[in-house]
């Protein structure tokens, strides 16, 4: 599966070992981390929580539409669960490719729609105690057919 | 009647109190059954901010309901 989950720290160092190819001329990698403010408010941590078997279905369509439209030799995408520190790594997105255009385009292309469609949400906790689900990404438009 | 399970994630879980249930209902579709659940649990996002997940993948807020469907209601998403 090029799209997961981790319930564990995020090694980067280990996944770009995976994007090896003496064909890349490129690799862009991309880490989102927890911020230490969100709209103004202190944060002391976060938790994700996914809907595992739709969101690796929804991640491998992403991963399959920037190989289709952009010349991209690998592209992988690992995202956490559960309780994050500030400063962790929360996703982790990795893209070769023969040349460096298609590698930031395809590797931009996957966070952006991973943040807008992949059923994953995020509870903020804050300096003060209280806690939210992060209001995210509106549905797009009503799905295909069953 | 028909048996559907339904899976709640996130503040719907937390407002349902439990992460999924097997419901007995009439409900014809899957909207029918989120505005029953709504009421009766005081699920407070509206449908019309959510996708519906049927047996693990999108489908339609109109699609009728099987027997033995899983049915998962997505607010909105916030992954990243």
């Amino acid at each position: 599966m090029d799209f997961r989950f981790s319930t564990d720290v995020i090694d980067p160092a280990a996944l770009v070992l995976g994007l090896g190819d003496t064909r890349a001329g490129a690799c862009v990698t991309f880490e989102g981390r927890v911020r230490a403010t969100n709209e103004g408010r202190e944060v002391q941590a976060l938790e994700y929580e996914a809907f595992v078997a739709l969101a690796e279905k929804e991640g491998e369509r992403i991963l399959g539409e920037a190989r289709e439209k952009f010349r991209v030799l690998e592209a992988l995408c690992i995202h956490r669960t559960g309780r994050l520190a500030l400063g962790d790594l929360a996703v982790w997105v990795g893209v070769t490719a023969a040349h460096r255009g298609a590698a930031f385009e395809a590797c931009r292309y996957v966070i952006d729609q991973v943040k807008e469609r992949v059923p994953i949400w995020k509870k903020e906790h804050y300096a003060d105690g209280a806690t939210e689900w992060i209001n995210g990404a509106a549905p797009p438009p009503a799905g295909g057919p069953r | 009647m028909k048996t559907v399970l339904v899976r709640y994630f996130a503040v719907l879980r937390e407002q349902r109190g439990l992460g999924e249930e097997r419901v007995e209902t009439a409900a014809a579709t899957a909207a029918d059954l989120y505005a029953q659940l709504a009421r009766a649990h005081r699920l407070t996002v509206p449908a019309a901010r959510m996708r519906v997940a049927i047996n693990d993948e999108f489908g339609v807020w109109s699609a009728e309901l099987r027997d033995g469907d899983q049915l998962a209601f997505i607010p909105p998403v916030a992954g990243g």
